[in-house]
């Protein structure tokens, strides 16, 4: 066991983990934030996505030890104040999600995206981008059309901040 | 149509808490005392148990206990049941093999559970797992159906000669010989249809908790119809009579038919927490899951039909071997015979339908309804072969269909299905027009300048939704009947609480559900909740698939709304002092018709529970419920065409473009509709392109059970689709719906394969057309 200490969604916490023990089972096992899934055992499918540090990162592919000292954000802490992201509020507009399994994995991968790409992204990137999330409902039409329509606004958004 | 109700694109009212990370799934439930389960299964496709030693194992740290079959027999649990009988042509019951939750003496596929091991953690129970030592004799083990069927095959259950369960046919058999012998031509083509797994994104699990003071039972688990679940676990398993039995469905991460059946590790996990006194919870890997969630599928058929001088469709032979695995899943046996077979009319008037299908017993998973279950076969066979009749006939496909296409209804097919109502000339025309169909010869000349291949390819599906009704499928054998149930509370504040037996696991019921409630009582969507997947709230329900919840799930809705808009109108009328024939139910409020008397719809509502000033003799209280028995399946129709190109030199394929036009009689929320079909496209797509389970014929193993080797469809595999409807309601239910979830998947692949398959000039391509698929098929030539 090895004590570990780290930022989620901006509070500090701390705890026991194994050193098998994945970050994902930390966040769901030790800490109880179940909103980070786990659809694979092969880091293929992105139900697990959150963010180290400000970049997108399989959960299931990372230590919790390796994530000692880090920030980390899940989905539960994308939303501030009550106010959801506008890549929430775009998945939720634009019904980018059915049951919901995929979904967090996808926003906290879209997000990074959008980051990196700002509003140049086009189709062809975000569906070349989300190799690495699977999703069984929707086709990816409607996840598509969730993160482009995200994409634009967060960019005039930005544009109008600047 | 308000802002809320019926045919409005309200965004979904359950979206909040998925967007969120509040969404609560069964892995995601903790319960004091909990402990964890592994399942120690075969790594055999075939084999004798010669003896268990789990004597290390059991010393481990934090192991509880493990436990086998022999345990789970004294205790008295029942073995898995099929809930469809089909009997073979010659009136034989079908020859079902047992198949114990665990197995005590013979594995017959990989993945077969034989011990469950509960400890403190999923660590230490993987580890004590792996610890156990079980000696298994190797037998012989076949893995295809044609190859089960032959002599000295190894025989998988003493009840199966040759491995066959049941040799059915359904048909006027002799005419349709007479109409092949006299045609003007006879297409006739071998078509296999891939195996699949579901995948849906949440892996299997379940959490069974024992209460010894209570002598109790809660199961959580990922179910689609939770008390289906509890019914066949009380009454054939002998788990716990009903009323002490609690089954619970929660959030549930996608179902696609796999969540449908009552798996062995449901029973387990509640006898296993009796046995150790411990709540138990299970979650598959998605290893586990590819092994043990039911597939998809797997049909092996030829098809013939046949046309006279004018091109019209005389008479359609199918003959199909359908492989079930290794043991009967709870509606195995109606998947190829009363849901595939009695669609095998399609879309055409056709006198003459004969079908034979034999079902048989290999090593593999177990297989039963996969979205579509039965109709995507169907579907895929006529469709693929109507395209390869036009091809040799010379004539368009689109003609050859719209001349052989039913314009009269109701419609008695020679299987059964009496076809209710349709117009498929109209999504014909919708999707050619999408399409752009006759602008195709011009997009082909441009692609082979480019050095590409372009197609084009039609199907034009017909389903049966609903599953309905409860008395015909009875006759046809079915141990349920498939109604559904739905009760409407009315607080004393006027909010709404409409509980149902559907169960929502991506489809929207929350959302549509309200819209149809905002609609007719005339109360804001935000005061109506919907409640659903818990035997103890909801008393009985048959759950969701088939396309059923808005056929009939929300049908039950609506004929207890009726009953709740009734009264409602008594109480106004007393409290207005009018007829109640002259109240009016809209924005809120009760009205008398013609005047500016109302009474707000909280105050007649508050006014039931006060019963200060009822009617006389009115029962205090505003709470409806009805169970609704639809008069017909429904019949959802369209016509999707897909257009490829494809690279000759390395066989991939892209598809350019998708158009679905569907039929699905009226709509709730169109988004939410226009959602499914692309989840049922892409998943169609997926097999005509990507997907297959592939087992080694030799070991029985599964080779593609990961996402590393089972080709799962991803973003940039799929283009964003066409998608439109055409409107004929169906006239078997009072919301004429007849339901959308399945039709994505049955109409796709046929289009898919069609459009390759004239790109390259070549039909004798199987799915999944994968680009050295396709490059061989090319070069075959």
């Amino acid at each position: 066991m090895t004590s570990i200490s780290l930022n989620v969604n901006g509070r500090q916490v701390s705890g026991e983990a194994e050193d098998r023990t994945l970050l994902v089972e930390f966040l769901r096992t030790n800490l109880g934030m179940t909103g980070t899934h786990v659809g694979c055992d092969t880091s293929q499918c992105g139900a697990c996505v959150v963010h180290v540090d400000g970049q997108a990162v399989k959960s299931c592919t990372m230590l919790a030890v390796q994530a000692n000292g880090s920030d980390v954000t899940t989905i539960e802490g994308l939303a501030s104040n009550g106010t959801l992201h506008p890549v929430q509020k775009a998945f939720h507009e634009n019904h980018g999600l059915q049951c919901g399994f995929c979904t967090p994995g996808m926003i906290m991968a879209a997000t990074d995206m959008i980051r990196r790409h700002g509003s140049a992204l086009d189709e062809k990137t975000v569906r070349q981008e989300l190799e690495g999330n699977i999703c069984r409902c929707t086709g990816y039409h409607n996840i598509v059309k969730s993160i482009l329509a995200a994409a634009a606004e967060m960019g005039d958004a930005q544009q109008a901040a600047e | 149509m308000g802002v809320e109700g019926i045919g409005a694109r309200v965004a979904r009212k359950e979206d909040k808490r998925f967007i969120t990370g509040k969404g609560r799934y069964t892995d995601d439930m903790v319960v004091p005392g909990m402990k964890h389960a592994v399942f120690v299964r075969s790594p055999h496709a075939h084999a004798k148990i010669k003896s268990i030693d789990t004597s290390s194992a059991s010393a481990m740290p934090g192991v509880i206990g493990i436990l086998d079959g022999k345990q789970l027999t004294e205790d008295g649990i029942g073995s898995l049941i099929c809930g469809w009988a089909v009997h073979s042509k010659d009136g034989s019951p079908m020859n079902m093999g047992v198949w114990r939750p665990l197995a005590e003496d013979t594995v017959r596929y990989v993945g077969d559970a034989v011990l469950i091991v509960v400890a403190d953690t999923g660590d230490q129970a993987r580890a004590a797992a792996e610890a156990v030592v079980i000696d298994y004799e190797e037998l012989p083990a076949v893995t295809t159906a044609l190859a089960a069927m032959k002599d000295g095959a190894p025989q998988i259950h003493p009840e199966a000669d040759h491995n066959l369960i049941f040799d059915w046919e359904i048909g006027n058999g002799a005419d349709v010989d007479a109409a092949i012998a006299n045609a003007a031509h006879v297409t006739n083509l071998d078509v296999d249809n891939n195996r699949l797994v579901p995948n849906a994104m949440e892996p299997r699990a379940t959490l069974g908790v024992y209460d010894d003071s209570e002598e109790h039972y809660t199961c959580w688990t990922t179910s689609q119809n939770p008390h289906v679940a509890r019914l066949v676990m009380s009454a054939f398993y002998n788990v716990a009579p009903e009323n002490k039995l609690r089954v619970i469905a929660p959030d549930v991460g996608g179902g696609f038919g796999s969540k449908i059946y009552i798996y062995p590790e449901e029973i387990v996990c509640l006898w296993a927490s009796k046995r150790t006194g411990v709540p138990v919870k299970w979650t598959a890997d998605r290893t586990e899951a590819f092994l043990t969630d039911a597939h998809g599928r797997d049909h092996v058929s030829n098809i013939k039909i046949a046309f006279d001088a004018d091109n019209r469709i005389t008479a359609l032979k199918v003959d199909t071997i359908a492989n079930l695995g290794a043991y009967m899943s709870l509606f195995s046996s109606s998947v190829p015979t009363y849901l595939y077979a009695t669609l095998l009319s399609g879309q055409y008037n056709i006198a003459n339908v004969h079908a034979n299908v034999r079902t048989v017993y290999t090593n593999t998973t177990p297989v039963d309804a996969y979205r579509g279950a039965g109709r995507p076969e169907a579907s895929y066979l006529v469709e693929r072969a109507m395209e390869t009749a036009a091809r040799e006939l010379g004539v368009s496909p689109a003609e050859l269909r719209r001349k052989n296409f039913i314009t009269q209804f109701p419609h008695q097919t020679p299987v059964i299905m009496n076809y209710d109502g349709g117009d498929f000339g109209a999504s014909l025309d919708a999707a050619t027009k999408a399409a752009d169909y006759d602008g195709f010869p011009a997009r082909k000349a441009e692609a082979a300048g480019r050095g590409k291949l372009r197609g084009i390819g039609m199907s034009c599906y017909i389903e049966a939704c609903g599953i309905a009704p409860s008395k015909a499928v009875g006759s046809l054998g079915a141990g349920v009947g498939l109604w559904e149930s739905a009760e409407v509370r009315v607080n004393a504040v006027g909010t709404v609480e409409v509980l149902t037996g559907s169960h929502s696991h991506g489809q929207g019921h929350e959302t549509t559900f309200a819209q149809l409630v905002a609609e007719r009582l005339g109360v804001g969507m935000d005061t109506v909740s919907i409640v659903h997947g818990d035997t103890d709230k909801v008393q009985m329900g048959m759950g969701t698939y088939g396309s059923r919840s808005g056929a009939v799930g929300m049908s039950a809705v609506s004929v207890a709304l009726d009953r709740v808009e009734a009264k409602a109108k008594k109480v106004a009328a007393h409290l207005l002092e009018a007829d109640e024939s002259d109240i009016i139910i809209e924005n809120g409020e009760l009205k008398v018709a013609g005047t500016d008397k109302s009474v707000p719809w909280f105050q007649m509502a508050l006014a039931c529970y006060t019963a200060h000033n009822l009617p006389d003799g009115m029962e205090p209280g505003l709470k409806e419920s009805a169970f609704f028995d639809p008069t017909n399946f429904s019949f959802p129709a369209g016509c999707y065409i897909c257009e490829v190109e494809v690279d000759p030199e390395t066989g991939k394929t892209e598809i350019i473009q998708f158009v679905a036009a569907d039929d699905f009689g009226n709509i709730i929320n169109p988004m939410i509709v226009e959602g499914q079909v692309h989840g049922g496209v892409a998943q169609g797509i997926g097999q005509a392109m990507l997907e297959s389970c592939i087992y080694d014929p030799d070991t029985g193993q599964l080779l593609t059970a990961s996402y590393m080797d089972y080709a799962m469809p991803r973003a940039d595999d799929l283009p964003s689709f066409d998608v439109s409807t055409t409107v004929t309601p169906s006239p078997s239910n009072p919301l004429g719906i007849k339901g959308c979830g399945e039709a994505g998947a049955i109409g796709s692949p046929p289009a898919v394969i069609n459009a390759i398959t004239d790109a390259i000039g070549s039909n004798k391509l199987e799915m999944p057309a994968s680009p050295q698929a396709v490059w061989a098929a090319l070069n075959a030539k």
